[in-house]
């Protein structure tokens, strides 16, 4: 069984004093909280301030074809207190048409290639990140491959890409 | 006759156009042997020293996370063995781990020795490579070959122990493929031998020769507070002096049980990280020679009432239970059930922190199986490490960040 986190009932009651009842649950010991993506950066400067100093990932689920699911998009932040060793789960949900959430780079330089990442393979825009490209896919690419609309063995994209000879390169 | 620069064509561009006049850029890879995997940098160089640089990755990117939404948590860990092939054995032990976490399996006492040996062992051979990697980029190549040698009693050891040296797959749900056998024992006790005095070579060979020293103290430095800032884990953290070490800080498997040190250094640089993974070798040897000593007896496997690992032959026909257990598994539309639910997971991979966060949805394929790879976080640092060194301090820093292309594109 894995070890049990340290609780972070305190951070818990600093978000509820700033943002109203926020909604959350622990799981085999983690706790998860989902914060709206309005305020969400404002949560995130809140925790970054009470000591979650590490940013451990960034990513996504499309929640398309999952049971009971309200919203298609839920991005999961993994954060850590690196004094504390206290862990926080952040989930911020959103929906199509232009799936979007404020960027945490300000915060966390190490944002920085994880939101490109969730940006490339789920087409989730974060606002105000400083260079929003591809990570993985080429450039050339339209689709993004993660959702879950995308088939696995693609879509025979390779039509698309410029074919580049010796002379234009 | 030579003409300035500064007075060739002077009227017609401003000073900054001019001032760009001097920079060239250098295009790194993707091919390139100092790369030692696939990816590419492109250099902004002004005559040896590096302004700029742009990293780019993808060349390898197969769609591993995507593979993991149609795969079986047992058939998976053949694609985790392709992610950091350096250390195989430690990915898989990432991936079952976080399985576990998700079904709440409680291993056996065995087993969990058994994966902290394994991933121990992985740990070694990850840091020959990359610190044998370090010391070849910089002109030591003697180094290098010695710690290969020692790679490959490691791979000589997972042989024995699983028929494959080097893509292993060996975790499986609930236990491992192979119990260990005597064999495999005193073959590790022999590895936990011999090892120290390659060590102690290697150390005698490196860590005070002075051209590797002056190509990688004081290049590449990372202070601490941007260490975290911009989530550095593993031996690239702790050699900038966080003392994060999941192992210490969240202890799973058989760690909690174990006596070890954690290798931490305060500077920073190329060299600091060397020195952290050249201790942590023989912290890890300190694990393995302690987890062989005390491995506990008994089953390797979970039981088979709890449906996840394939029961052995002897109980399949005699008791009720294995049967069932055999068959529900063996079977394409059975496999156990998975709560739908989503965790994450991580062991102290060699390179940092490798976790994975899974959301199930009823059925023993993962609905979503992020990997969180310590290479894409590391490879994000170069440009920040890189900038106002110069072009031959470009491979130390690669080198000692230990990125691993395979696991950055994935």
């Amino acid at each position: 069984m894995p070890h049990t986190p340290p609780a972070v009932d305190d951070i818990l009651t600093a978000l509820v004093e700033r943002f109203g009842p926020v909604e959350s649950s622990v799981y085999r010991g983690q706790t998860r909280v989902v914060i709206a993506a309005e305020p969400a950066f404002e949560a995130f400067s809140l925790l970054h301030s009470r000591g979650f100093d590490l940013l451990v990932d960034v990513s996504c689920v499309d929640y398309l074809e999952y049971k009971g699911a309200k919203q298609r998009y839920g991005l999961v932040y993994l954060l850590a207190n690196t004094a504390t060793n206290q862990r926080l789960t952040v989930r911020v949900f959103v929906d199509d048409p232009e799936p979007a959430v404020p960027s945490v780079v300000p915060l966390w330089e190490g944002a920085n290639w994880l939101e490109r990442e969730v940006w490339d393979l789920f087409g989730i825009r974060f606002e105000g990140h400083p260079d929003l490209r591809r990570l993985v896919m080429p450039e050339e690419f339209t689709a993004h491959p993660l959702r879950k609309d995308y088939p696995l063995q693609g879509r025979g994209e390779r039509h698309n890409f410029p074919v580049i000879t010796r002379d234009h390169s | 006759m030579s003409i300035a620069p500064a007075e060739f064509d002077a009227t017609s561009r401003d000073a900054a156009a001019r001032d760009e006049d001097y920079l060239w850029t250098l295009n790194f890879g993707p091919q390139h042997p100092a790369t030692h995997t696939t990816l590419r940098l492109v250099l902004k160089l002004e005559g040896e020293r590096v302004v700029d640089a742009m990293p780019e990755m993808g060349y390898l990117h197969s769609g591993f996370e995507k593979i993991g939404e149609h795969l079986t948590f047992n058939q998976y860990v053949t694609v985790t063995d392709r992610m950091n092939y350096i250390s195989p054995i430690a990915n898989n032990v990432a991936w079952h781990h976080a399985v576990e976490a998700l079904l709440g399996l409680e291993l056996t006492p065995r087993c969990k020795y058994i994966r902290t040996i394994v991933a121990e062992l992985a740990r070694i051979s990850d840091h020959l490579l990359s610190n044998g990697a370090v010391g070849l980029d910089t002109g030591a190549f003697t180094f290098f070959l010695y710690a290969f040698y020692q790679r490959e009693v490691i791979y000589d050891i997972f042989e024995t122990l699983c028929g494959a040296r080097f893509t292993n797959s060996y975790t499986r749900v609930g236990g491992v493929s192979q119990d260990f056998t005597p064999l495999v024992i005193e073959k590790i006790r022999t590895f936990v031998k011999t090892f120290p005095k390659t060590l102690d070579d290697m150390e005698r060979l490196l860590t005070r020769n002075r051209i590797f020293v002056d190509r990688t103290k004081g290049v590449g430095v990372l202070t601490k507070d941007e260490a975290i800032n911009r989530s550095a884990s593993g031996p690239v953290a702790r050699a900038s002096g966080v003392t994060r070490d999941l192992r210490k800080d969240e202890p799973y498997l058989a760690y909690g049980d174990l006596d070890f040190k954690i290798a931490c250094a305060s500077a920073g640089d190329c060299y600091a990280r060397y020195l952290v993974r050249m201790q942590e070798m023989r912290e890890s040897l300190k694990i393995v020679a302690q987890a062989l000593e005390h491995l506990p007896s008994g089953p390797v496997n979970v039981g088979s009432d709890q449906r996840t690992a394939l029961p052995t032959k002897q109980q399949v026909y005699s008791s009720i239970e294995g049967t069932i257990s055999h068959f529900e598994l063996s079977m394409a539309n059975r496999g156990f059930e998975v709560p739908f639910e989503e965790s994450y997971a991580a062991i102290e991979a060699p390179n940092g922190e490798l976790g994975f966060y899974i959301v199930g949805d009823g059925d023993d394929t993962a609905y979503r199986a992020r990997c969180r790879p310590p290479s894409v976080l590391h490879f994000a640092l170069f440009p920040f490490l890189i900038r106002g060194h110069t072009l031959s301090d470009v491979v130390a820093v690669l080198g000692s960040l230990n990125i691993i292309a395979a696991e950055l594109d994935r």
